[in-house]
């Protein structure tokens, strides 16, 4: 990726900024700002920037497809890869509108259906209702819808949109999170409650809003919330009755942790006793932060989960002196007792916000002379980081976004190596801090194919300076935050879809974006990638070249998650729910102004032309060949 | 509401600018937080509740509630959705929204047992160092005495306790209970927590009032609107001037520690 060496002069293109709200535990606290310069080359959201690359097809074993599309990322291993073929480059031009299903909820859409026994099921946003649809009738007509009702107070602690990231299926049922803190599960035909389970409390600010995942017939499901108050947790709860089989913190002494004899870190930094106590202040783990808002994996091998955990807290990270375990990295945990047997920490004493909880795609790849079973984690700090995924040891480590809050990580001790002068201190002014809080990417998933051994990355382009401080307050309690200004990177545009290629540890492709990619992405045998713009536009592009195919204009931005799977009537087809928000669409959805001041969590402010290009408004697009 | 129509027809705009004028003199819609004592709360025991009625007294206005929990990003999904349009007390300067003139000024206080032989005079004291001092958490930060803590090296004193809401005063009963030696709490939670403990507890507002370089640790409060509503926000800043005796009156009778109001928060500047 050809980076320029400066910025781009921000003050000439400043914008007003708004109070915004980082998923799931962002620095809430912190006003935004952000530069939006004008997309400056109009050009670069056309062409795919391309590099050298040779073609290294996977050679490891991909879970059976049977063209349906049963857990949030379709395999365990998080591939989001469908074998599907019919609709491939030399007929994807033909690809029309199928059937259309409106939800009608005007929140950000991030979830993926799913698609089990000829039903579609689609999870929305706050209220949380699930809608089943009948694949075997034209147009694809509803068949039932659960409504759990939430809680209305739910919507005030979700920090940044009221949104669901979807579902999984086993056994009969279909498993989903409520913003209320309740895991829910619903018989896949009747549509009927079967049980439901309270995981946390909304008053210590906590919410749901990650899918789970069915394991070993245990639903996994993690915590979101604000940095501070919450204490972050992962929790298995059977699939059959709803009990809590076992809850990991991810602060706190090792017996809450589930540390114990099986845990065997691979960096000495991760070893000894108690350091979920021991990293942090007295008594500052037990608001310490650390959710669990992303995405699990599983090995079944193995019988290993993977999971990041979100940043520590609070925000200010002066209160906060030392590594802060068990935050901002990733856990390797037995999938029956939750026993902890590795982790590693991307972020020690995260500074500027750079959640772990991204995913996790498990994959055996030729690394030095052999095959290693590791996964490939690209991280909100900006570096896609191979990992051997039996004991924790990072085998690489490379950057896939503009860094200048960190110099490298050094394999030999695991340390992130941040830069001294990019560290922040209330009221003191640091500049050109890349990435921003969201990260070089957020929680957007990416997909690999087998067949091209790539990865594709939906990202962010963003840096931030800290500026002077603000006034502001919650709850009647007044505080003091940092004024952050975000601007897009280097290049002018604020979003990446990147084709990387994980063992030569670099870009392949990428392809700009006005705006960050806040979507998931898909990749099919047909060697397509699908995925969609803030903007709208649902895209197909050549998962070799990066070249587009195919476009459509959905009816809003487009924030959800690719799937494709096979019709009744043995056709192949491509789903995708439009309705923009999240944090990055929130100026749309949420109705914020982006000249206003206090909408401060800062993408909003990036976002400022976003409510010139989409209106929200939640709507199924499914498409497949004529 | 009535902006709905305003975009509908501009050629009914100045019959529906007035008919929003006297839609805002005949109803206050005010943001409240429902479970937020003594601030606010859904049986109108806050003070917050009180002083809203003294307010749309004033204006002979009829009061009416938008309850919601006032967490982030409730300025964009609650008041900048319109489903109300007054927020009864924010710091003054607040980004966002425009702010009327102050009705009170307080300040962060410490909270000690009067019976301690440890009544610390300002952050700077060294008795701070190595005894526990609980410390309000927000919902990702601690508020400025947590900073200005930290900048002294004291973030292993620190004890952050969580609260918004009905577990707010838990943080001034530690202080009575002995679970920790002292608390910084923003002033109108701890004067009204205190209460419970009859003499037992003492307040004194921290000192210094600005921490070097600039932190803020007294503040102005203020009403807050709109951006948009300056006409509102200007009726208020009558109401607040004709009611400021009863809203001393108020404050006092929940026992806001009150500091007086600066020259330039006088003149409506933070």
């Amino acid at each position: 990726m050809r980076i320029p060496s400066v910025l781009p002069n921000s003050a000439s293109c400043f914008v007003p900024r708004m109070r915004s709200c980082f998923y799931g535990s962002l620095g809430v606290l912190v006003g935004v700002w952000i530069f939006a310069c004008p997309a400056r080359a109009q050009d670069l959201m056309q062409q795919p920037e391309k590099g050298s690359y040779q073609e290294r097809p996977y050679q490891g074993k991909m879970e059976p497809d049977d063209g349906q599309w049963i857990r949030p990322a379709k395999d365990y291993a998080s591939t989001r890869f469908s074998s599907l073929d019919q609709i491939n480059g030399n007929n994807v031009q033909q690809l029309k509108l199928a059937f259309t299903f409106s939800t009608g909820l005007e929140r950000g859409h991030e979830a993926a259906p799913l698609v089990v026994n000829n039903t579609m099921y689609i999870v929305t946003p706050f209220p949380n209702k699930l809608f089943a649809l009948d694949l075997t009738k034209p147009g694809g007509p509803m068949k039932w819808v659960y409504e759990p009702k939430p809680t209305p107070a739910s919507q005030g602690v979700a920090c940044c949109d009221v949104v669901n990231r979807g579902a999984s299926y086993f056994d009969g049922k279909i498993f989903y999170n409520t913003l209320d803190d309740q895991t829910v599960a619903v018989d896949a035909n009747s549509g009927r409650e079967v049980w439901r389970v309270r995981l946390g409390d909304i008053n210590k600010g906590e919410t749901l809003t990650m899918a789970p995942l069915v394991a070993k017939g245990k639903v996994i499901v993690g915590n979101s919330g604000g940095e501070m108050g919450v204490r972050g947790w992962l929790t298995a709860v059977d699939a059959k009755t709803g009990k809590i089989a076992w809850r990991a913190y991810a602060t706190g002494p090792d017996k809450e942790v589930l540390i114990g004899p099986k845990f065997k870190p691979y960096y000495a930094s991760e070893r000894g006793q108690d350091l979920g106590v021991k990293s942090w202040p007295p008594d500052a783990w037990r608001i310490g932060g650390g959710g669990a808002w992303g995405w699990i994996s599983y090995d079944p091998e193995l019988n290993l989960l993977y999971y990041g955990t979100a940043n520590p807290g609070p925000w200010n990270a002066d209160a906060r002196p030392g590594d802060n375990k068990w935050t901002a990295g990733v856990f390797a945990r037995d999938a029956d007792t939750g026993e902890a047997v590795w982790f590693y920490q991307f972020s020690p004493h995260d500074l500027y916000d750079y959640d772990g909880v991204n995913e996790n795609i498990l994959l055996d790849l030729p690394i030095g002379g052999g095959t290693k079973k590791v996964l490939v984690h690209p991280d909100r700090n900006g570096y896609v980081y191979v990992i051997d995924r039996t004991n924790g040891k990072v085998e690489s480590a490379n950057v896939f976004a503009p860094i200048t809050t960190s110099k490298g990580v050094n394999l030999q001790t695991g340390q992130l190596e941040y830069v001294k002068d990019k560290e922040t201190k209330l009221g003191v002014v640091v500049r050109n801090l890349c990435p921003t809080a969201p990260g070089a990417k957020d929680w957007q998933p990416s997909a690999f194919s087998p067949r091209t051994g790539l990865l594709y990355i939906p990202h962010n382009n963003l840096c931030m300076d800290e500026e002077d401080m603000q006034v502001n307050y919650i709850a009647g309690t007044p505080y003091v935050g940092a004024n952050v200004r975000m601007y897009n990177a280097p290049g002018g545009y604020g979003g990446l879809f990147t084709a990387w290629d994980p063992v030569a540890g670099k870009a392949v492709w990428n392809i700009p974006d006005r705006f960050p990619v806040w979507s998931g992405a898909l990749v099919t045998g047909g060697d397509l990638v699908f995925y969609g713009t803030l903007d709208g536009w649902f895209r197909a592009v050549d998962a070799r070249t990066g070249r587009e195919l195919w476009r459509f204009k959905t009816g809003s931005g487009i924030i959800g998650q690719p799937i494709s799977y096979k019709g009744p009537d043995g056709k192949q087809y491509i789903a995708i729910l439009s309705g923009v928000g999240g944090w990055a669409g929130a100026i749309v959805s949420g109705g914020l102004d982006g000249r206003d001041s206090s909408a401060a969590l800062g993408f909003a402010g990036a976002m400022k032309d976003l409510p010139k290009y989409t209106t929200p408004g939640g709507m199924l697009y499914v498409f497949s060949l004529p | 509401m009535f902006s709905r129509f305003l975009k509908r027809s501009s050629s009914l705009l100045c019959l529906l600018l007035l008919t929003a004028f006297v839609a805002k003199a005949t109803e206050l819609r005010v943001c409240s937080d429902p479970n937020n004592l003594p601030f606010s709360d859904r049986n109108l025991r806050g003070f917050e509740n009180r002083i809203a009625e003294a307010i749309a007294g004033e204006l002979h206005a009829r009061l009416t509630y938008q309850w919601q929990r006032m967490g982030r990003g409730f300025i964009r999904e609650v008041l900048n959705k319109r489903k109300c349009d007054l927020l009864i007390g924010v710091p003054v300067g607040m980004p966002g929204v425009l702010t009327t003139r102050p009705y009170y000024r307080s300040s962060y206080v410490f909270v000690t047992r009067r019976n301690s032989a440890f009544q610390p005079a300002s952050l700077d004291d060294t008795g701070l160092r190595n005894i526990k001092i609980g410390v309000q958490a927000l919902e990702e930060e601690y508020p400025p005495p947590g900073q200005a803590l930290s900048r002294r090296g004291l973030q292993n004193s620190m004890v952050g306790f969580y609260g918004v809401g009905e577990e707010a005063d838990k943080i001034v009963a530690a202080v009575a209970h002995g679970k920790v030696d002292v608390a910084i709490v923003w002033g109108p939670l701890a004067g009204f927590a205190a209460q419970r403990f009859g003499s037992r507890l003492a307040i004194r507002p921290l000192m210094p009032q600005v921490d070097p370089p600039g932190l803020p640790l007294t503040f102005q409060i203020a009403m807050g609107v709109r951006k948009t509503d300056a006409v509102l926000r200007d009726q208020l800043n009558a109401a607040l001037q004709q009611q400021q005796k009863t809203i001393d009156r108020i404050l006092a009778s929940y026992r806001v520690p009150l500091l007086e109001m600066t020259a330039a928060a006088q003149a409506g500047q933070p």
